[in-house]
């Protein structure tokens, strides 16, 4: 009876979590989805303590009073931009605590057969311990504490593969042959920690979404392995749940840049380019894909006139505007001013609209909440499906930041690393106007044919600069 | 052997159902997504609430004890930081718009 009783509470917070993640089917119910996952998690607390209590409460109040500080704190503080970069280091966390719980939970069961729990423990300590490290490498390459393009080292793919198949084979060997496990366990731990830092450190960029996205996947893969061993249905259908959210968003970003996703892990995009003094830098030099910090030089090529009293002009005349911002106009701290834009162009009774790329921004998902930040309403934001046949008749289209996204090389020309993928056809319009910081051509390194386009106007700079120069032309004295 | 069953059956059955509504979620939410299954994936502290439910040698209790503190961490940070973002949210028109793919 009482069993039934707990398979009964159990289902009832796996419901209310699973009712939480359906609220997030709009922006107004989200709020009261997050509300109920963070519920069902704290029922699945209570009952663990109620159910058997704890022999250490001191340790376990002090540790999670501790821990949840620590994240309040962060969650506080953080700004938008530094979203991907906060949420890959909480995938590290979880890594570890799984890691952790497992490395124990393989002690405790000690040397037998290798059955089933002995090897989900394994796999728990193994993913979690790689989820852990690789999540370190991608927050450090998300803050900037780490150069971000990716770092490929001589035999990269068959030295992380073959870290990762060795540290399976030895704790397996340590387990099953009843060899001295803890410190076996120790060094396989060790060795799958080296393997998830190598599988990171040579993904960087615009593919960084995809990375996210797949160590999200692994960590609720590493909880769900933890709970199998433990027995603990909570533990395996949350763990579960958080793998299914992680693998779909990888899909996502990965048909969204048109790679296949072992090209995006293993591809051969780049050569060697170990260069071990480099790897670590000042983070106020980042230099990035789409648009390079304003530290780099201006190009010495300017262009003879001005572009800035065409371009005005243009948007003074247009009707329909659309704006298509890219991760370069978070880097310049310029949604402040393109939100400004948005708002005096509809007071002064344009229609305008952003379009957003799916892989704009470093997360999935990145740009909407980068400009919900900066106040700009929802409602006017358009994904790439819906926005991309109304570009054709759009007067002006405002280009923030952006490069590879809007690249007309993707559909027009076969054979470059972006050609196939998804793009913003902002070429289509009748005037673009670009307010990047230079020419260089976005991550995929291919040059950028709509920056020649003759209907172009390049408004090159910091575009902090550049929008707070459009906005003081829209500004009533 | 219905414990490994059982198992099973519950991951199955949570990826598939989690699948079906994560597919639901417009690409406008996927962040705060992220951000709150980041933290669900710290339910491993049942698992360390589990092993310290009898008494535990020094060693093992300073590993979990590391555990609670990342594990606590990551819940409180996610939910926090999800609140906070779709609190930003906002639109002017009462419609709702849902067009996700």
């Amino acid at each position: 009876m009482s069993q039934i009783l707990h398979l009964l509470l159990d289902l009832l917070v796996i419901a209310i979590l699973l009712v939480g993640i359906h609220r997030f089917n709009s922006p107004v119910s989200a709020r009261f989805g997050n509300q109920l996952a963070s519920l069902a998690l704290a029922l699945g607390v209570v009952l663990a303590l109620w159910r058997s209590g704890t022999q250490h409460p001191l340790l376990l109040a002090a540790a999670a009073l501790a821990g949840a500080a620590l994240g309040w704190r962060l969650a506080m503080r953080v700004t938008m931009v530094q979203i991907p970069a906060m949420v890959a280091f909480q995938h590290g966390a979880g890594g570890l605590a799984a890691a952790l719980v497992a490395y124990v939970e393989l002690v405790v069961a000690g040397q037998g057969p290798l059955d089933v729990g002995r090897l989900s423990g394994l796999a728990g300590l193994l993913i979690g311990a790689a989820t852990f490290s690789g999540s370190m490498i991608a927050a450090a390459k998300l803050s900037g504490r780490m150069r971000p393009t990716p770092l490929i080292l001589p035999g990269h793919g068959p030295a992380t593969a073959g870290l990762l198949v060795i540290s399976l084979v030895a704790g397996a060997l340590a387990l099953g042959l009843h060899l001295a496990p803890e410190a076996i366990l120790v060094l396989t731990a060790l060795l799958a920690v080296a393997g998830g830092a190598l599988f990171a450190v040579r993904i960087g960029g615009a593919d960084m979404p995809v990375l996210i996205s797949f160590l999200n996947a692994t960590a609720g893969l590493a909880a769900a392995a933890c709970g199998i061993i433990l027995q603990d249905r909570l533990l395996i259908a949350f763990g579960a749940t958080v793998a299914a959210s992680g693998s779909i968003l990888t899909r996502v970003m990965c048909h969204a840049m048109n790679r296949r996703m072992a090209k995006v892990f293993a591809g051969h995009q780049g050569e060697v380019n170990w260069r071990p003094f480099e790897m670590f830098h000042k983070p106020q030099a980042t230099p990035t894909t789409e648009a390079p910090a304003p530290v780099a030089a201006p190009p010495a090529a300017e262009p003879a006139a001005d572009p800035f009293p065409t371009a005005i002009g243009a948007l003074k005349e247009a009707r329909r505007i659309v704006i298509i911002p890219g991760y370069g106009m978070a880097l310049a701290q310029a949604q402040f001013n393109v939100a400004s834009l948005a708002t005096r162009w509809t007071e002064l009774g344009k229609s305008v609209k952003f379009a957003i790329h799916p892989v704009a921004g470093r997360m999935p998902g990145h740009m909407h909440v980068l400009l919900a930040e900066a106040e700009v309403d929802y409602d006017l934001l358009h994904e790439m499906d819906v926005i991309n046949p109304e570009l054709g008749d759009t007067d002006v289209v405002l280009v923030v930041g952006a490069c590879d996204v809007v690249n007309p090389a993707a559909v027009q020309t076969e054979g470059t690393p972006i050609s196939g993928m998804p793009i913003l056809e902002a070429h289509l319009a009748k005037h673009v106007i670009i307010c990047n910081l230079d020419r260089k051509p976005g991550y995929s390194g291919v040059e950028n044919l709509l920056y020649d386009d003759p209907k172009t106007l390049l408004l090159l700079g910091d575009a902090q600069k550049t929008t707070a120069s459009l906005l003081e032309a829209f500004t009533p004295e | 052997m219905t414990d490994l069953f059982f198992a099973v059956v519950v991951f199955a059955a949570a990826f598939a159902i989690g699948d079906r509504l994560i597919r639901r979620v417009p690409p406008m939410l996927h962040t705060p997504l992220m951000s709150m299954t980041n933290a669900i994936s710290a339910v491993v502290i049942l698992g360390a609430l589990a092993l310290l439910a009898t008494p535990r040698p020094m060693a093992q209790q300073l590993l979990i004890g590391v555990a609670v503190v990342a594990a606590a961490f990551n819940i409180v940070g996610g939910f926090a930081i999800t609140g906070r973002m779709l609190k930003m949210f906002k639109s002017e028109g009462t419609a709702q718009r849902g067009d996700g793919a």
